[in-house]
């Protein structure tokens, strides 16, 4: 067993799953904008609790796939090209929703906010089902000839497993917001995600677990089928946690099941990285994948340094901002005067009040 | 098209449409950290104005730098697979340390800085800013690091038909990246000069054209005060400050950018020879700098073109840095690239159709040649209005001509050209190569790789167009939607980003606002400082 390219491949489990315990709930909230919120003070409370780090969450998937690309090129060439429309949809629905969050409050206007809504829930949706379909796939198998590329078509990739990855994450994603949003707000908000959390898990993990016992039926060892049953203990742990009115402790619990869920998932993968539905002897593996030694050896240097540091910089941003959000919080939205456009307004009635301004339209 | 030529359409619009708002991006970060810093030593309210009125600007554009980037990443994989086996071994470590240690910097602490005005204390939250335009600067130098080995592969051995890395140091002090990383960094300084001197010449403009500033006998400006909220005497001195701020900033870079740029194109005419004699459209030896050539530039041979005005001397300076060495020609590096690379592209399925055609070596002379003087010329033109604005300026006023006023506006596009016209030369020259053969080093031009071998096999032209056009379509919306909203917060003042000037009453019942200069209060009563 070469040492190197496992603790990368092992590198690159650990960073998926960063990613998807930390911009799990914030897909999720972007889901819940449409689905949860009432009105627009419920929707600025959502994006309030992730404002400060949905971007720094999302870094987790740029990291995990820059490492792909340094550690297993042909890994990363394979999966990317391979999946090439589902990606572009991903990368679609990253850059809107991306645009949404910042510039969702930038006109006071329904129709302007109420478009940017339906991007960030759309968007959400989009990324978080891509990106599960995207991982099912690379533990599951692609059509991969022997050069790696795919074979059958733009659509060939499509499988069970794909829709199994993409509600399991999308569903998971909509729980772990809502453990969050227990977590992170006050008020109605925070006991009514509560309420939705403790009806919807039961429901909500079943496709995750799906593709968790589908991973393990293909290429299973007993160690990840442990880790299958643990997430089963994590996730009704959470479920008595939430109902008892811990929330703190749920939301860790649900950090405890994906934890599990995606070292049962990659463990069983191991050490292969796409298996080839075509033909077992074109599976790309972690030996066969792999960038040198020299390479791995001074990633393993700089990432570890590098990723305690993130962890570190990252946590101490989620104590600065560890406050509870609540609509009560919520400053009035202004429509700004414009010191330019209102001029002749302003000049023939001095008072004349500051909430007209160019943007009501 | 096929799918080569759509890929590298796509890759050329997503990449020159990111690097819109790359260089603003670095380039505003720096000034605005610089604003708060001084605002944090000073206590003067206009700072405070200029940090608040800036940043937000500087945070609109952010986003769609972060949003377009992600594409970036992804698409060596998607588009490019081939490339990206071909290189991965060096080529993606620089990627991934890129995200390691850049972005995560980057993004975490820009957050903080936006929603930590009042959680952190004064000092802790500059820093914050600091640390994410430092992160931007790193991460210039990341992906600078790998575009470099693109165009001057060092510090590997060829392994199995693939390059290895055998030496970090060498990939990551490559010379070629150490000029083109201050090279890159000053000409995003140069977008920022003309983006502060351009809005804030036309707030001045405006203040004059309102009535509300007014010319004293002496030649001197006397500000006023109007009744719109934001727009008092202080006012006056954010824009005039920010003007000079801006016309500095932009005469630094052109100095930078001309230094550093001289060095780059010395080493150029080394590294890649026929890169430089496309941009001079220079077909035979000689040591004139070409001042006009006519001709059919996009011709393959180069007889038809004819160097009209010429300065002798002049391209010798440029490559060799004497007045007398003479400088090869595309026709005689034409024969030596054939007798190194090959006539042919090899007859391998990775090319495709094209296999077993014959090569291309001059790169489109069109866009080298005019792409090398659009960049200079955009510039140069920046830098001379930047200077001559200090200049009409010198007494605090702005002249009411609304021509110059709009000249000023439309002069924030000149840098901007600049640096997309500078890319598009080095990216274009670099041609038919994806990954340039060093010629300078022992063995290790036999790394190298044709862009007709790169792109990825399994997908199909019909896939890559289907792309092409979403992100084109995509893109191009939210252009308008961008600069629309900048054009709203421009107009807008300082009162756009500082809405306590404007809602000083009814806002009060939540925050105590702090336009004297005092900076976050620490009540500890405010849970968002800035909300979405």
């Amino acid at each position: 067993m070469e040492l190197l390219p496992t603790i990368w491949f092992v590198a690159i489990a650990v960073l998926w799953t960063g990613y998807l315990f930390l911009e799990g709930f914030d897909l999720g909230v972007g889901m819940l904008m449409k689905l949860f919120a009432r009105n627009n003070t419920d929707r600025r409370v959502l994006l309030n609790t992730i404002g400060p780090v949905w971007d720094g969450n999302e870094v987790w998937l740029l990291t995990a796939a820059g490492a792909t690309f340094a550690a297993f090129p042909l890994w990363y060439a394979s999966l990317f090209s391979a999946l090439y429309l589902p990606l572009l949809c991903v990368l679609a629905a990253l850059i809107f929703r991306a645009v949404a969050f910042e510039y969702r409050g930038k006109v006071d206007s329904e129709r302007w906010r109420n478009r940017w809504d339906w991007a960030i829930a759309v968007g959400s949706f989009v990324a978080a089902f891509g990106i599960g379909a995207a991982l099912a796939l690379t533990t599951t198998g692609l059509p991969l000839n022997a050069n790696g590329d795919r074979v059958g078509g733009p659509m060939s990739w499509f499988s069970g497993y794909a829709l199994l990855g993409g509600f399991g994450v999308v569903a998971f994603a909509v729980v772990h917001a809502l453990a969050f949003l227990a977590l992170k707000t006050d008020g109605e908000v925070r006991h009514r995600a509560r309420r939705w959390f403790v009806r919807l898990v039961p429901v909500a993990v079943v496709p995750m677990l799906g593709w968790m016992v589908a991973v393990q039926f293909l290429s299973g060892k007993p160690w990840t089928w442990a880790l299958v049953a643990a997430a089963i203990v994590a996730v009704v742990l959470a479920w008595q946690l939430e109902r008892a009115g811990s929330e703190g402790r749920a939301f860790g619990a649900l950090g405890a099941f994906i934890v599990c869920a995606t070292a049962s998932i990659f463990g069983a993968a191991f050490p292969v990285v796409i298996p080839s539905t075509i033909d077992p002897g074109f599976n790309l593996t972690i030996s066969n994948a792999s960038s040198s030694d020299y390479t791995l050896g001074l990633m393993s240097i700089v990432a570890a340094v590098g990723l305690p540091l993130v962890i570190a910089y990252q946590s101490w941003t989620y104590w600065v901002f560890r406050r509870r959000v609540s609509a009560a919080h919520i400053p009035e939205a202004h429509g700004f005067l414009p010191a330019i456009a209102a001029k002749v307004l302003v000049s023939k009635e001095p008072g004349a009040s500051s909430h007209q301004s160019s943007d009501q339209s | 098209m096929d799918a080569l030529e759509i890929a590298r359409w796509q890759f050329g619009i997503t990449t020159v449409y990111h690097f819109m708002m790359v260089p603003l991006t670095i380039g505003l970060g720096l000034v605005v950290a610089i604003i708060q810093t001084i605002w944090y030593r000073t206590g003067k309210p206009e700072y405070l104005r200029m940090t608040k009125f800036w940043g937000k600007l500087f945070l609109i554009n952010f986003i769609m730098g972060v949003a377009t980037g992600i594409v970036q990443e992804f698409q060596f994989g998607m588009a490019w697979s081939e490339y990206s086996r071909f290189v991965g071994d060096v080529f993606g470590a620089p990627l991934a340390l890129e995200a390691l240690l850049a972005f995560f910097v980057e993004s975490t602490f820009l957050g903080l800085w936006i929603f930590g005005w009042k959680q952190l204390k004064r000092g802790v939250h500059l820093a914050c800013l600091w640390i994410a335009v430092i992160g931007s600067v790193f991460s210039a130098y990341f992906i600078i690091v790998a575009n470099s080995w693109m165009q001057h592969p060092v510090g590997v051995e060829m392994v199995d038909g693939r390059p290895v890395m055998t030496d970090a140091w060498a990939v990551f002090t490559n010379n070629t990246a150490l000029v083109a990383v201050p090279h890159t960094l000053f000409g995003a300084l140069g977008v920022a000069g003309a983006f502060l001197l351009g809005i804030a010449w036309y707030h001045l403009w405006r203040r004059r054209h309102d009535g509300i500033d007014v010319v004293g006998k002496d030649g001197r400006l006397v500000p006023g005060e109007a009744a719109i909220p934001g727009r008092d005497k202080a006012d006056y001195t954010v824009w005039m400050k920010s003007l000079r701020i801006g016309a500095v900033v932009a005469m630094i870079s052109f100095a930078g950018t001309a230094v550093t740029g001289d060095l780059q194109g010395k080493l150029m005419f080394e590294q890649q020879p026929m890169k430089m004699a496309a941009a001079e459209a220079a077909c035979h030896d000689g040591t004139g700098f070409s001042v006009l050539s006519v001709g059919n530039l996009g011709a393959t041979n180069c007889d038809d073109i004819v160097a009209v005005i010429e300065v002798p001397g002049i391209l010798s300076f440029l490559a060799k840095g004497d007045f007398t060495t003479e400088v090869k020609g595309v026709n005689s590096l034409l024969g030596e690239y054939k007798e190194k690379y090959g006539t042919h592209l090899p007859d391998n399925p990775l090319y495709g159709e094209r296999a077993g055609q014959e090569i291309q070596y001059v790169p489109v002379m069109e866009v080298t040649y005019w792409g090398f003087r659009m960049m200079i010329g955009f510039g140069g033109i920046a830098a001379f209005a930047a200077l001559l604005a200090l200049w009409v300026t010198r007494k605090g006023v702005v002249p009411q001509s609304k021509w110059l006023m709009r000249l000023a506006v439309f002069g924030i596009l000149a840098p901007f050209g600049a640096n997309a016209a500078g890319w598009i030369f080095t990216e274009m020259g670099r041609q038919p190569f994806v990954v340039a053969p060093n010629p300078d080093m022992n063995g290790i031009d036999q790394v190298f790789m044709f862009t007709a071998a790169a792109v990825s096999p399994g997908v199909s032209a019909g896939e890559l167009m289907t792309s092409l056009v979403v992100l084109t379509a995509i893109y191009a919306v939210l252009l308008v939607v961008e600069v629309k909203l900048l054009v709203k917060y421009i107009r807008g003042g300082v009162a756009s980003a500082m809405p306590e000037l404007a809602h000083a009453k009814d806002s009060n019942n939540h925050h105590d606002k702090n336009d004297d200069g005092n900076g976050p209060d620490k009540s500890g009563d405010d849970v968002l400082a800035f909300a979405y």
